[in-house]
């Protein structure tokens, strides 16, 4: 049986790092509707906050760009939601997607966004195309 | 609001942690931090991470920064009574084997 939208959001926030938090506060709300378990909202927090600060970090770095949130969920329980950005993109994901892989220098990330995003999501995609940006799709089902 | 708290025990040094720590957070946090390590040199230090509501990869950097830090000045480091949460994303990073996560009452 094919599943249907139940509803949907969208959010267009710029790539500054206060807005890290905001992001993960309007995904809460919007996911809070499914009424989810405790362990299940805070891992979709932590997976939003996890790409939307590679925007901020990687995709735009100095510079200040455009971060697109788009969320839906489904009346079989599943909660896609997409974020895009249209900053550098990467040149290599399935190497950027390699646990303890990281381009920053200062010692003070760890290379483990990507590693948690698989980790607490059901499916992960990462679409990128170097200079034109990249696409993070991430589905968790809520269990009724 | 300041995110760090500090205080000294002996050799000791407990810093507690409030709030939530992410990319934007942890500059603050790392800033406070460091301040405290470099100019009281203790022999141990623990953070407190009983009062932190979300952790995500930032804060795995900002651990294993600071044990960067702590080894330069020859002191072990801890992390103490950590929420669930945060216990979870620094198990699934095995983060635990380089910094012991210890239980307090």
């Amino acid at each position: 049986m094919r599943s249907h939208i139940v509803n949907e959001m969208r959010l267009t926030i710029p790539s500054k790092s206060i807005n890290e938090s905001y992001a993960r506060y309007a995904i809460s709300a919007f996911v809070g509707q499914l009424d989810p378990a405790v362990d299940e909202l805070g891992d979709i927090r932590t997976v939003v906050s996890e790409a939307v600060t590679n925007c901020v970090v990687h995709a735009y770095r100095e510079e200040e760009g455009k971060i697109y949130i788009c969320a839906k969920y489904y009346d079989d329980g599943r909660v896609v939601i997409q974020i895009k950005d249209r900053g550098c993109g990467i040149p290599d994901v399935k190497k950027a997607m390699e646990p303890l892989y990281t381009t920053d220098q200062s010692g003070e990330r760890g290379g483990m966004g990507f590693a948690i995003m698989e980790s607490f999501t059901d499916k992960l995609k990462v679409r990128s195309c170097a200079g034109y940006g990249t696409t993070v799709t991430m589905t968790k089902r809520i269990k009724k | 609001m300041m995110n760090v708290q500090s205080k000294m025990e002996g050799n000791k040094l407990i810093l507690y942690v409030l709030g939530e720590i992410d990319h934007h957070t942890a500059k603050e946090i790392r800033k406070e931090m460091d301040k405290q390590i470099i100019s009281l040199r203790p022999k141990e230090i623990r953070i407190n991470l009983s009062s932190v509501s979300f952790m995500d990869s930032s804060g795995l950097g900002l651990i294993m920064g600071r044990y960067a830090v702590a080894s330069d000045i020859g002191a072990a480091l801890k992390v103490v009574n950590p929420t669930d949460s945060v216990a979870r994303i620094m198990l699934m990073a095995g983060l635990d084997k380089i910094v012991p996560i210890e239980r307090i009452k």
